[in-house]
């Protein structure tokens, strides 16, 4: 099987200070990568690296484009890059605030990317938005409020809709469920682990929270001072760590 | 008339206006950002709509302002005195003599000719500015044609109001490339954006000139569903009868009386001189004797 995403030795420095190095892995189609790391280890570096919000130094990213087979994301011309971001791509953001548009209703948000691949009938793009609020448990009477009017989960819901709507074939998070009370976020986890089986999704999710990858991840790495020091099958890697460093992590996990 | 350079601003302004204004021609629709001068009258008076008439204007030229359509606002007439001053130029109140006409917020009545040039004033020149602040962002998106965000002001409009409410700067594609905002003119005018007449836009506050030129496809944006309609008041002017203008609406007493009658007066004046009576209209010599 050919891999969704290959990466190969992406490094990259803020400038004499590492943000990320040495990272080489491959994802395959329906696979879930987990990333997991303290605070400032370089987790965000890489994802955006990863995305294309952030230039690597070195390496390659290579994805599995529709058209042409695996490309490097970073050395194609930015409108490319650009079209993959909004249709096989998907980013949820930790704040809700910078993957939504707060001045646009529920449904607009949703509707954004269906127009943006020139979706131009208006009942349609309606439909599938409210399709897609239902989904992720927002009713139908909510679609013309703006986020503004809407509670910290269901902000992270609505931005997870936005994204999944055109159907990605990857989606890349950034601590989806940091910042949300502990029962919002254990309630969004339920709904992000059923909408990955049921889209068979492939994503790659960066968390510090050993308990959403424990639910989420197929695969995990473990990131320190911007370089990975282990990586293997997630309940591997949680139930019998190798690395002292990961040791102390799962330990920590266990006193909260 | 010898304080000032012919039509205010110093030849080698005019120049760089004009090469603003050639470019813009030259890729219909896109915002071409020009070094925009302190005018003697404050912003919002249509500083841009001036600079680009002075950089166009010739000693032979007949000049018309209209502001709203009408050619007796304070707005329209000084800055008719004020090419009158600065260029010495003929000044007109007929569409059909005008070689230039400046604009605030209306497209003449009558089709143009392909020897006359509209000018106008543009308040904000960016269409895609209220759901993305980001001036960096929006011009990204011209240059990459990525346009779902206008549409997704459209349907906001559809979801509040049922219907795309937008009635003034209805946004347009020009020639099938950039998205464009036609400044806060009437969407009934939209479709008068195909016409013979070279079309520039100046904002002078945003620093932004644009063109359209004679012939260019312009094509308001809609949805499958709900598609354009230039609307306009359902009924006809009182004065001269006309069906086909758009019309003005007036309250004319304390019982609640109204009037709708053209925006357009050259339009109106016009029709009315030719012998066309509206129903609350008096022949036209009457009126003027
Ligand atoms: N924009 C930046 N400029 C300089 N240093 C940065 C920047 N972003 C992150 N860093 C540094 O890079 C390292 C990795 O940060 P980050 O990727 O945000 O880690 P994480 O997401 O795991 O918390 C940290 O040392 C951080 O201080
Ligand atoms: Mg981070
Ligand atoms: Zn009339």
């Amino acid at each position: 099987m050919t891999p969704l995403l290959q990466v190969e030795d992406v490094a990259k420095f803020y400038g004499h200070r590492i943000g990320c190095t040495d990272v080489s892995f491959d994802l395959y189609p329906g696979e879930v990568m987990g990333i997991v790391g303290e605070s400032g280890s370089g987790k965000s570096t890489l994802l955006n690296c990863l995305a294309g919000h952030l230039t690597p130094d070195r390496g390659a990213v290579r994805f599995d484009t529709r058209a042409d087979g695996m490309r490097d994301t970073i050395t194609m011309s930015e409108p490319e890059r650009r079209m993959l971001s909004r249709t096989d791509w998907a980013f949820v953001h930790q704040h809700a605030r910078d993957g939504l548009r707060m001045n646009v209703s529920a449904g607009g948000n949703v509707g954004e990317r269906l127009m943006a691949v020139n979706a131009r009938h208006y009942g349609d793009i309606r439909d599938k938005a409210i399709d897609w609020l239902g989904r992720v448990e927002i009713t139908s009477d909510r679609i013309d409020d703006r986020p503004t009017q809407f509670s910290g989960g269901m902000q992270q819901r609505l931005q997870i809709a936005r994204n999944l709507v055109t159907g990605p074939r990857l989606v890349f998070m950034d601590e989806p469920t940091g910042g949300l009370d502990v029962s919002v976020q254990a309630r969004l986890l339920d709904l992000l682990r059923g909408l990955v089986r049921e889209m068979n999704l492939s994503a790659i999710i960066v968390t510090h929270d050993l308990a959403v990858v424990r639910l989420l991840a197929d695969r995990l790495m473990v990131m320190k001072d911007g370089h990975v020091i282990e990586t293997g099958l997630t309940d591997q890697v949680l139930d019998d760590p190798q690395h002292a460093y990961t040791q102390l992590l799962v330990s920590s996990v266990l006193q909260v | 008339m010898t304080d000032y350079n012919f039509a205010y601003l110093d030849e080698q302004t005019k120049r760089m206006i004009r090469r603003a204004i050639l470019k813009g021609l030259a890729i219909p629709g896109y915002q071409v950002p020009f070094a925009s001068r302190e005018m003697p009258m404050p912003y919002g008076w249509g500083t841009g709509g001036v600079q680009v008439s002075a950089a166009v204007l010739t000693p032979d030229d007949t000049f018309k302002v209209i502001d709203q359509g009408a050619d007796d606002t304070t707005n329209a007439v000084s800055i008719r005195r004020f090419f009158q001053k600065t260029a010495g130029v003929k000044v007109t109140e007929a569409t059909e003599e005008a070689s230039v006409i400046q604009t605030r917020h209306r497209i003449p009545e009558q089709d143009l000719r392909d020897d006359q040039i509209l000018v106008y004033q543009v308040p904000i020149p960016e269409p895609l500015r209220f759901l993305e602040p980001s001036e960096v962002e929006t011009r990204k998106m011209h240059a990459l044609e990525e346009y779902g965000l206008m549409h997704v002001k459209l349907y906001e409009d559809i979801s509040q109001h049922g219907a795309i409410a937008t009635a003034y700067a209805y946004p347009v594609k020009v020639e099938g490339r950039y998205v464009m905002d036609p400044s806060p003119i009437p969407k009934f005018d939209n479709p008068k954006l195909e016409m013979a007449g070279i079309q520039l836009f100046g904002a002078g506050r945003e620093q932004r000139i644009y063109a359209i030129p004679p012939y260019t496809q312009v094509v308001s944006l809609d949805f499958d569903d709900y598609p354009f309609e230039a609307s306009k008041a359902d009924h006809a002017c009182d004065l001269c009868g006309a069906e086909d203008s758009y019309l003005d609406e007036l309250i004319v007493d304390d019982e609640g009386g109204r009037m709708f009658m053209c925006s357009d007066t050259d339009y109106c004046a016009g029709r009315r001189k030719q012998g066309h009576v509206g129903a609350q209209g008096v022949p036209y010599a009457e009126d003027a004797a």
